[in-house]
């Protein structure tokens, strides 16, 4: 067991850092979230500074240890979050890396990695929820073309997203695994509707996608027909691996904030607050411990992450929730006031424990898939 | 950075495995076979099980290699001691493993030390030498029918090695108790199926796997640095993973979970003794607290 790092990673980190002080005052000023094309612009600016100074291959080439130091040293010096560009970098890009034809990699991965084009998710339906398979948006062949109508909801960037990784039924008859195919479809197609839906934090972070019968050539299907809940899970194993990382080293980042702020404002004085605060200290250390073994276990067996994500995941969705929660205990009367730091956070936060597969989808995947217990009830 | 354990650290620990009895069915049964009557009077210790203990190394693993011992250090010590709080091993293990090159026949496990930890002492009676000493002992009638307990009226200074070595053993009652409850429900059949086809109960022995990991990556992480406040992050993670996962794993037992015959009781009544080593919680959640001052500042 060893936690220190090689020279090379050192060299790494070192002038990562150095990079980063010098760029990152050079930045413009952040848009509001509700302002999706500034959103869009400053995002995809980030990615394509990274992308000339080498960076932009770094969550796809690089080692896991040296994509951790990425986002823990970004983290640190408070650069951009990969924003707009999350699906196309952690989902679709190395979904098409792992299982796209040299003609599809060519096609859709430079421009991901530029910053030219963005990405959206269309997985999740109204009536599917955590039931990903139960999805209904059908599609059928007609010439080059497969014809598209259904819906999507929970979809990130579908306002400004040039590509979307779609999940359609093309079997209507087979089990409901086996008759999904997966498609890469242009936004700018006929037919596509894109409704914001306000999240309970305000801001439109996410739409509805209605598609009437809509065109997708046939040449734009990933993997092979009713062949895509497996590409799906080759993508779901990227969200769920090693997405965290720096949010893990933002949230130790709010919590000396949070202890700042309590001694500011009297409240460390209260041995109550005070030990929740050293708990979540013990929490979000060993959060960023089992990161470092999860890492260092993908880096020895050299695949992608497996279901040690979902443990992660469970764990972190919970703690994050329990951070903003003592930090409403720390501003008091002030938790209710939305112009304060960290009160958009607390909201926000509630999504943890609900997004990429609910806190009891995933302990079903822990329970039946590490622990061989039966499928059931 | 490969925080994995290395071949040699794999090979120590299953060692230490098939020693204890881990891997065998006689595992904890073998250990409290020893104390028949485990409600009427204070338990032996078993001196030649102590002396095999010895000769295992378990004492005198991290002293160097011209004093008798394997040069090892705190990684190895923490993966033996996982092995040990697994099979529920008794003893004053802790006190004898830090008394190693100190007090003579120590390593060897030829002498039992017993030492004073904030309030209380483990094994007052079966033992030959007691650090600090332990003026003033009155007896508790321990509710660890395995563990038997002197409260002393001066609190005494815990070491954080020996903090470190109490999550480590909590660790491995962490992974035993989620060990038995998966077990249980896999295999105990309710309304015409295992039980852990129930979500309710899979949600249960998921939790436990989740709290072991997290508190799994705490204390070796800690035993890699040596830090303090590592280590009372570890202790913290260690202890929830050892008291909730031995609650669940009763819950998930149902009424035999209730029973004496049952050893999930004896899972729980040692890691409530061991939760109150080092001061407890308490210190280790306000040396937490101090560090995000400290790193702020």
């Amino acid at each position: 067991m060893d936690l220190s790092y090689t020279a090379e990673e050192d060299e790494f980190r070192a002038r990562l850092r150095e990079w980063l002080g010098k760029v990152l005052p050079t930045l413009p000023v952040k848009p509001s979230p509700d302002d999706w094309p500034g959103r869009r612009a400053y995002d995809c600016g980030w990615q394509r500074m990274l992308y000339d100074a080498g960076y932009g291959h770094v969550h796809w080439d690089a080692s896991p240890t040296t994509r951790l130091i990425f986002l823990e040293e970004t983290e640190k010096a408070g650069a951009p979050y990969v924003g707009a560009n999350f699906v196309g970098l952690l989902h679709a890009g190395p979904t098409l890396a792992a299982e796209g034809t040299a003609e599809q990699r060519e096609r859709w991965l430079p421009p991901v990695l530029r910053g030219d084009e963005v990405w959206c998710q269309g997985f999740s339906e109204p009536d599917a929820g955590s039931d990903l398979a139960a999805l209904r948006t059908r599609a059928w062949r007609d010439g080059d073309d497969y014809v598209v109508s259904g819906s999507k909801i929970w979809t990130s960037h579908a306002e400004v997203a040039d590509w979307c990784e779609l999940l359609v039924r093309t079997d209507a008859d087979a089990p409901k695994h086996r008759g999904i195919s997966w498609l890469a479809m242009p936004m700018s197609a006929a037919g596509i509707t894109v409704r914001p839906l306000r999240t309970l934090a305000g801001s439109a972070e996410f739409a509805e996608v209605f598609l009437d019968e809509v065109r997708v050539p046939v040449g734009n299907r990933v993997g092979d027909e009713n062949d895509g809940w497996r590409v799906t899970m080759v993508t779901l194993s990227f969200e769920r691996g090693t997405a965290f990382v720096g949010e893990v080293v933002a949230c130790r980042r709010v919590l000396g904030e949070l202890a700042v702020e309590a001694r500011r404002n009297g409240r460390w004085d209260d041995p109550v607050l005070r030990r929740q605060l050293g708990r979540l200290n013990a929490e979000f250390r060993a959060l960023w411990r089992l990161t470092q073994w999860n890492v260092s276990e993908a880096e020895a067996s050299g695949g992608v992450p497996g279901v040690g994500g979902s443990v992660f995941k469970l764990r972190y969705s919970h703690a994050r929730q329990e951070l903003y929660d003592v930090a409403a205990d720390v501003l008091g009367p002030d938790s209710l006031d939305l112009e304060r730091a960290w009160v958009l956070d607390r909201l926000s936060s509630l999504s943890y424990t609900i997004a990429a597969g609910t806190s009891q989808i995933q302990q079903n995947i822990v329970a039946e898939r590490i622990l061989g217990l039966p499928k059931g009830r | 950075m490969r925080f994995q354990l290395t071949d040699d650290q794999r090979a120590l620990r299953d060692a230490v495995r098939g020693v204890v009895g881990r891997s065998s069915s006689a595992g904890v049964w073998g250990l409290v076979a020893q104390f028949p009557a485990p409600l009427k009077g204070a338990p032996r210790l078993d001196r030649g099980f102590w002396r095999g203990l010895g000769e295992l190394g378990v004492f005198s693993l991290r002293l160097a290699e011209v004093d008798g011992g394997a040069g090892l250090g705190l990684p190895e010590a923490v993966l033996v001691f996982e092995e040990l709080g697994w099979a529920l091993v008794p003893g004053p293990l802790v006190a004898t493993h830090l008394a190693a090159g100190v007090v003579p026949g120590a390593a060897t496990g030829e002498t039992v030390v017993a030492a004073a930890d904030g309030s209380l002492v483990e094994w007052l009676d079966e033992a030959d030498v007691v650090l600090p000493g332990a003026e003033g002992a009155v007896a508790l009638r321990s509710v660890d029918p395995l563990t038997p307990l002197h409260r002393v009226p001066a609190p005494a200074r815990t070491d954080p090695v020996a903090v470190l070595l109490t999550a480590a053993e909590q660790l491995g009652t962490a992974a035993r108790v989620c060990g038995l409850a998966v077990q249980h429900a896999r295999t105990r059949e309710q309304f015409g199926q295992p039980i852990g086809a129930f979500q309710a109960v899979k949600h249960l022995c998921a939790q436990s796997l989740v709290r072991v990991e997290v508190a799994r990556a705490a204390v070796y992480a800690a035993a890699v640095t040596g830090d303090v406040v590592d280590i009372a992050a570890a202790r913290l993670l260690a202890d929830e993973a050892a008291v909730r996962g031995a609650l669940d794993c009763l819950q998930v037992h149902g009424g035999m979970g209730f029973t004496w015959e049952s050893e999930v009781h004896l899972h729980l009544k040692r890691a409530w003794v061991r939760a109150r080593r080092g001061g407890g919680n308490t210190e280790s959640e306000e040396l937490l607290a101090a560090d995000l001052l400290a790193r702020a500042a």
